[in-house]
């Protein structure tokens, strides 16, 4: 799809997954036992055929470089176009922009030098499986200025309330945005828009001394443009505070949302050449999602295992999130903890969270 | 371009007859093993890992399978700008000649490959053994011996000896003789069809034997007598470690149980020796409230409902609710409906075990391995009994 470019912007998305996030970018959380955050809208990306990626990184994304590399897992470490992480790095002293409009006015190349006519620009807080050659389709359909792509939340939750809100009348049209929080209309922070528009705007924004890309862009100017709603259906989560993160983790244990997460299109993400899992005579594994290279001679229920974690004879874990290469050794107890990477609970430990409000362990800490 | 000090020729184009219908659409080496790999990975990993970056594969039955998942060869970092990874089959030349003939054949085809860069020694694998090797050492010993040729070989039982190519040696390891298959093994060190070359030395040797009208251009037979003849210096090199041929259903089965013990002799877990292999891409495996897993391998992409007890499931294998797998191999995508029992079996890739099947029952533990495959559909059924 030489139609659409894609730009993935971190810079308004707030580091707020509390240890998580310590020394880490939001996109870089690990996910669903082998995943970043950013891997769900990269494939996305991938799958609906874009072949240039920008990524607007502000701080913490030492773990996203390392993650995404030249973009191979994409298919984007490509001769012409493929992948472009764009740090903070800027000395144009005529520069008067502020806010995420820094990175616009100081990669302008990328957008000059792209071959797609179309824009598809996106945060990373919102999992999806979002096609997006089907939301530009409709966005050509509609001959709209700028097409938001949302969702109709079928309950709303806590992390539903800073997300925007939009009105969508009957023909498709969006008639107001908003942040009404009663309205289960979610924003996924994804719109398409003209490249020579966006452009356009940004640099009417610039000027103007605005400094964030959808509020002073497209909200401030609502009723200037034609803009249009694609409602995606599917597998939606947003990921903007621990007690989400937590929670939807766990979701992923029912099968239907595995499925629907998983089943349409692979998820891609770095390789590590991990061996299966492995399951030991006293193992006792139910309700869990389980990455390559684990050794598990426990009892786990209800928790998600990343790759290569070790759990040792008699340790019990319940409702927990586990991260790559941690080790729970023999009669350790875990309930309603996130460990980070690298972690080590010693013999016989005992951890407890609150099903709300899980307890966080820090990368590298021994226990 | 800089002289290489080594360049590894593996050959991959054996069908693998007695692996039946594994091997039917595919190479014996493109045959899975142990949840996640491919026989050939082993070797591939073991030359990246000694610091190998020219691999010739040489290739000839049912190659397509095998040409697609070596690519470009970037899983095993041999996708390299001096050297990597080429696939090699057979061409027609200008005397006719098309097929390679036998092992020796295969590389003498290939002189002008190998000749490109000039290298000072020669290693010669196959494709159809799993094992953790450092070839790096073996090629240490191999010039601190001077030796024209190194044999790699690994000790075996006196009764094993008779299926093997027996290496008789001096105390310090020097080769006075070779004996394929010997009624009456004189030595137990057998070979595991690893040589190290030196390059002038076997290029001589391939030319020489052309002009042997009796020759079955194999190195077994046919190179190493003849360099033995001519009183070379050919020194075995004493592997230690896991070695394992998984040339029938039976031994394959085996290779993939010694997987399962806590501490098992192939440590595939080791992060200084990792295993290379083409990752497909999947979710984290998902195992139901009402499953229960035991003393088994599954890989990513797997949803587990039923029992798994010592068995090893590949990629994307499903098992239904009430379904009992033991002393299993499943390869992937297999899809095993409910109520299901499957025991001491090989089912191949992307069959589908309709619900309450029957194959093998806790009985017959001495029983053959059933290997469950379209192919086998005839003995399927007979295996296969649909419980009412």
């Amino acid at each position: 799809m030489k139609q659409l470019m894609g730009v993935i912007n971190l810079d308004h998305e707030l580091d707020v997954l509390s240890e998580l996030t310590y020394f880490r970018c939001g996109a870089a959380v690990p996910f669903a036992g082998r995943y970043r955050l950013i891997d769900f809208v990269m494939s996305n990306m991938m799958h609906s055929g874009v072949e240039d990626i920008a990524l607007f990184v502000r701080r913490k994304y030492r773990s996203l470089l390392d993650h995404l590399g030249e973009g191979g897992p994409w298919d984007l470490d490509r001769k012409r176009g493929g992948l472009f992480i764009l740090p903070p790095d800027w000395n144009d002293p005529s520069d008067v922009s502020v806010g995420e409009l820094q990175h616009i006015y100081n990669n302008q190349n990328f957008f000059a030098r792209g071959p797609a006519q179309y824009i598809i620009h996106s945060g990373s807080q919102h999992l999806s499986s979002v096609d997006f050659s089907e939301a530009y389709e409709y966005h050509i359909k509609q001959g709209a200025d700028v097409t938001l792509i949302y969702t109709k939340a079928e309950e709303l939750l806590p992390e539903h309330r800073p997300c925007v809100r939009l009105d969508v009348n009957e023909e498709g049209i969006v008639t107001d945005i908003h942040h009404e929080h009663d309205n289960t209309n979610i924003y996924m922070d994804m719109f398409i828009m003209e490249k020579e528009l966006f452009l356009q705007l940004m640099k009417q924004c610039i000027a103007h001394q605005e400094s964030h890309v959808f509020r002073d862009a497209i909200q401030k100017n609502r009723h200037k443009l034609k803009i249009a709603g694609y409602e995606y259906q599917g597998y939606h989560a947003v990921i903007n505070s621990l007690e989400s993160y937590y929670r939807n983790s766990l979701d992923l244990l029912e099968q239907e949302k595995y499925q629907s997460l998983f089943s349409a299109q692979p998820v891609l993400t770095k390789i590590k050449y991990e061996v299966p899992a492995k399951y030991l005579e006293s193992a006792d594994v139910r309700h869990s999602l389980v990455a390559n290279g684990c050794q598990i001679d426990g009892t786990v229920e209800n928790s998600v295992l990343f790759r290569g974690v070790k759990v040792k004879e008699g340790a019990r874990i319940h409702n927990s999130i586990i991260m790559q290469k941690c080790v729970i050794e023999e009669n350790a107890v875990l309930e309603n903890v996130i460990l980070d990477k690298d972690v080590v609970i010693t013999a016989g430990r005992k951890l407890q969270g609150d099903t709300r409000k899980p307890y966080v362990v820090a990368k590298d800490m021994v226990i | 371009m800089k002289r290489k000090k080594v360049v590894a020729m593996l050959l991959a184009g054996g069908q693998g007859k007695r692996l039946k219908s594994l091997t039917r659409t595919l190479a014996k080496p493109a045959v899975y093993f142990g949840g996640t790999y491919r026989i050939i990975d082993f070797p591939l990993s073991n030359c990246s890992n000694s610091g190998i970056d020219t691999v010739g594969v040489l290739t000839q039955y049912e190659p397509l399978v095998l040409h697609s998942y070596i690519g470009v060869g970037s899983d095993w970092d041999l996708d390299r700008k001096n050297g990597g990874v080429f696939v090699l089959p057979p061409y027609e030349r200008e005397d006719g000649t098309s097929w390679y003939r036998g092992t020796a054949d295969a590389i003498y085809r290939n002189l002008k490959f190998i000749e490109q860069y000039n290298p000072e020694h020669v290693l010669i694998l196959s494709g159809d053994h799993i094992y953790k090797m450092n070839y790096d050492t073996m090629l240490d010993y191999h010039i601190e011996k001077n030796a024209d040729c190194t044999i790699s070989v690994i000790d075996v039982t006196p009764e094993e000896a008779t299926r093997f190519g027996i290496l008789n040696t001096e105390e310090d390891y020097r080769i006075y003789e070779f004996e394929e298959k010997p009624a009456q093994p004189k030595s137990t060190l057998a070979s595991m069809g690893v040589y190290l070359f030196k390059w002038e030395m076997l290029r001589n040797y391939l030319l020489m034997n052309l002009n042997n009208p009796d020759t079955s251009h194999d190195f077994g037979k046919d190179i190493i007598p003849l360099m033995l003849g001519e009183d070379r210096t050919l020194y075995a090199y004493p592997f230690q470690g896991y070695w394992k041929d998984v040339g029938t259903i039976q031994s394959l089965w085996e290779a993939n149980m010694d997987l399962l013990s806590e501490n098992p002799k192939l440590d595939l877990n080791d992060p200084r020796w990792r295993i290379y292999t083409r990752n497909p891409n999947q979710p984290a495996q998902y195992i139901a409230p009402e499953a229960k897993v035991r003393n088994c391998m599954i890989n990513e992409g797997c949803q587990v409902y039923g029992e798994v007890d010592h068995s090893v499931l590949f990629y994307g294998v499903e098992v239904g609710q009430g379904s009992v797998i033991t002393d299993s191999v499943i390869m992937p995508k297999v899809k095993i409906g409910r109520n299901v029992t499957i025991h001491r079996a090989i089912v191949s890739e992307g069959m589908v075990i309709p619900d309450g099947a029957v194959i093998g029952t806790d009985q017959d533990n001495d029983q053959e391995i059933s290997l469950i495959s379209e192919d086998e559909i005839g003995n399927f059924s007979a295996k296969v009994s649909p419980s009412l």
